[in-house]
């Protein structure tokens, strides 16, 4: 996992609630084997017309070049549905780095991490005034301070991180390496419990 | 002090407890499948590990396997390599394999307590939301990723921050029509498609008492669609009968045992929630969903809400949304719709009792002739028992084309799908866009109600039916 410290950037606004996970990723893109490949299919049937990526929709904010960036910004109860990590995988190949929404599905927010993509809870307010930016403007996060910040206004908010898991994105360390470094006290654990 | 029925199952199974972090949490029971383990199976061969428990581990192909003539080879080519994948990854590591042919195959969902493996009181995971449908047994069970599947190969643990406790409680005498499918359209309707999210959900009260396992496992099922991590029942005699006698339950002194434990995994009296729900059975009518989260749910003979009627600019964008997507009206009933598509199946519902009340209610009718009917068993021993009890020729007679054991077209991975534009009463989990395929409207119901469409062509009552009989 790529170690995550700080992100200053443009971003994507898609100010959409309950952006479930079949629609990050369809089921029928879920048939490879590897990680790799899957930010060409991100949000696909929000982007293009019958499947055909020569038919972009226009008013679909990937689509809008004026918009970019390493940051999404989405609607509350993002990441809903189907434990999928592919929708993680969709949009760390896509190249976002962070999503930021008022609220956050457990599963997704746990394969997110878990691929170095940082979700940032902010509140509804704090939402909306991202929203209410342009396309110019810039996002800055820090994840040592969990702070996330509006470069126009100053406008500086802090989020919840593990600091756990905190260590793990800023050293790019992952949860398997720790797991496996505990197999002595799991291989107890199972002798007492019989 | 006093303890919640999860406090029980989780206290037992924490490794350890991480400072400031997580904790290693021990897994009794891993069940894997073709879709969400190759890249799991890829990366512990990467860091040249084998599985650190591999009997704990069993595998089925289910998401992306045909479900019409199963015994040739998939003409899919990216489904037949993944479900290849999986029975190469399975023999080079050690993990049993219940694949297309086996006589145990089947949904991961339905054959894990078929074949008895799902006992109370274990941890069990899978690469699949759907994996709180085993707590119905008074199992934490709960869906993960494939770095998490890759975690328990690697140690049979996962890392998991302990969620908050919710207590639904649900009491009375379920109305005629009503069946458990219902009680959990209606909590989602109730407390929303996120109301749940950070929670642990144990479901209570005499309702939840009287059901049987079957139908308590719909319910658990469908605690993802409101969030929660997971959702239980206490086991109780229901639970002990079902899995007595099956394939991997245990026998002779090992049962006593198992029993005794068994028998004190319930929620201390005086245990504290963070949230408790109280419900009147008695209030719960036959569901239908009209929007393309499962939360968009509301009486059969209820109308669509009015888009003005939602609070905040963000629910009526989202309604607004939702309703385009479907093609229906806000302020509208949807009682007589005409809809193309009924599929019955899926891990919520397609067990022999869902199966039965299906054709309790068409035998001797027929399915209306606008309709295509799908019926999809959850397993190989779903539909072996379909065909003993001659439900088959209930289903033919009526109409209703039988397919063989897959999650089908809950997922429209394989060619299960429905065509754009067109409605799908379905007695699937999830409405969502496309979910069904491209373009696909889904409305999610019980399978009394599936079946009234079934006969009548459009969305029914399926209480009209019943009383008329």
């Amino acid at each position: 996992m790529q170690a995550l410290q700080q992100i200053k950037s443009s971003f994507v606004p898609l100010p959409i609630e309950n952006v479930d996970t079949d629609q990050i990723i369809p089921a029928r893109f879920l048939k490879a084997t590897t990680r790799d490949g899957f930010g060409k299919n991100l949000f696909r049937d929000w982007r293009y017309e019958q499947d055909d990526e020569s038919k972009p929709k226009a008013d679909f904010v990937l689509n809008q070049r004026v918009f970019s960036g390493d940051i999404l910004v989405a609607g509350k109860n993002f990441g809903c549905g189907s434990s999928r990590e592919h929708a993680a995988w969709a949009l760390l190949d896509y190249g976002f780095k962070a999503v930021v929404s008022s609220f956050f599905a457990d599963i997704f927010k746990n394969n997110a991490l878990n691929n170095g993509v940082l979700p940032v809870i902010v509140s509804d307010d704090f939402l909306q005034q991202i929203f209410a930016l342009g396309a110019s403007d810039t996002l800055s996060i820090d994840v040592a301070a969990q702070t996330i910040t509006i470069d126009a206004s100053g406008a500086q908010a802090s989020f919840e991180l593990n600091p756990y898991k905190k260590t793990c994105l800023l050293n790019g360390y992952d949860d398997i390496d720790f797991l496996i470094s505990r197999k002595a006290t799991i291989e107890k654990f199972e002798l007492e419990k019989g | 002090m006093k303890q919640t029925l999860f406090d029980k199952i989780w206290d037992a199974h924490v490794v350890e407890k991480i400072q400031d972090g997580p904790s290693v949490l021990y897994i009794d029971k891993h069940f894997i499948h073709e879709v969400t383990s190759p890249q799991a199976f890829k990366g512990i061969e990467n860091r040249g590990l084998s599985l650190f428990r591999p009997k704990q581990t069993i595998a089925t192909a289910d998401h992306n396997v045909p479900t019409l003539n199963q015994h040739l080879p998939i003409k899919d080519l990216l489904s037949k390599m993944q479900v290849d994948q999986l029975i190469e990854n399975c023999e080079k590591h050690g993990v049993e394999l219940y694949g297309l042919g086996h006589p145990y195959q089947g949904i991961v969902h339905v054959i894990g307590p078929e074949l008895g493996i799902t006992q109370p009181g274990m941890t069990i995971v899978c690469g699949d939301s759907h994996t709180s449908t085993h707590g119905a047994f008074g199992t934490i069970a709960f869906g993960i990723g494939t770095s998490e599947v890759e975690m328990v190969f690697a140690s049979q643990c996962v890392l998991q921050t302990k969620p908050k406790t919710m207590r639904i409680n649900i009491d009375g005498v379920l109305p005629n029509g009503v069946v458990s499918k219902d009680i959990i359209l209606y909590i989602i309707a109730k407390i929303s498609a996120s109301g749940a999210t950070g929670y642990f959900v144990e479901y209570a009260g005499s309702t939840i008492r009287s059901l049987s396992m079957e139908a308590r496992m719909t319910i658990c099922n469908m605690s993802i669609e409101m969030g929660a991590r997971g959702g239980m029942i206490a086991p109780d005699e229901i639970t002990f009968e079902y899995i007595k006698g099956r394939t991997y339950a245990p026998k002779g002194a090992d049962w006593d045992q198992k029993l005794a434990n068994w028998k004190k995994l319930y929620s201390d009296d005086d245990a504290v929630f963070d949230v408790e729900i109280n419900i009147d059975a008695a209030e719960i009518t036959p569901m239908i969903t009209y929007g393309t989260n499962p939360g968009l749910g509301m009486s059969i003979d209820a109308s669509i809400p009015l888009i003005e009627s939602k609070q905040n600019e963000g629910e009526k964008k989202n309604l607004a949304n939702a309703l385009t997507y479907m093609g229906l009206t806000s302020g509208t009933a949807l009682l007589g719709m005409p809809i193309q598509h009924v599929f019955i199946g899926s891990c919520t519902n397609s067990r022999i009792e869902d199966l039965r009340l299906v054709a309790e209610l068409v035998k001797g009718r027929k399915k209306h002739e606008s309709v295509k009917v799908m019926i999809v068993p959850g397993s190989q021993q779903v539909a072996k028992q379909v065909h003993a009890e001659g439900l088959d020729r209930i289903f033919a007679e009526a109409g209703f084309q039988i397919r063989q054991a897959g999650c089908s077209a809950c997922l429209g991975m394989n060619e299960d799908k429905i065509p754009a534009g067109e409605y799908c009463i379905s007695t699937s989990n999830r409405n969502f866009e496309g979910r069904q395929g491209a373009g696909a409207r889904t409305l999610l119901a019980s399978p009394l109600t599936a079946a009234a469409a079934a006969i009548t062509g459009v969305v029914t009552d399926v209480r009209d039916l019943i009383n008329h009989n």
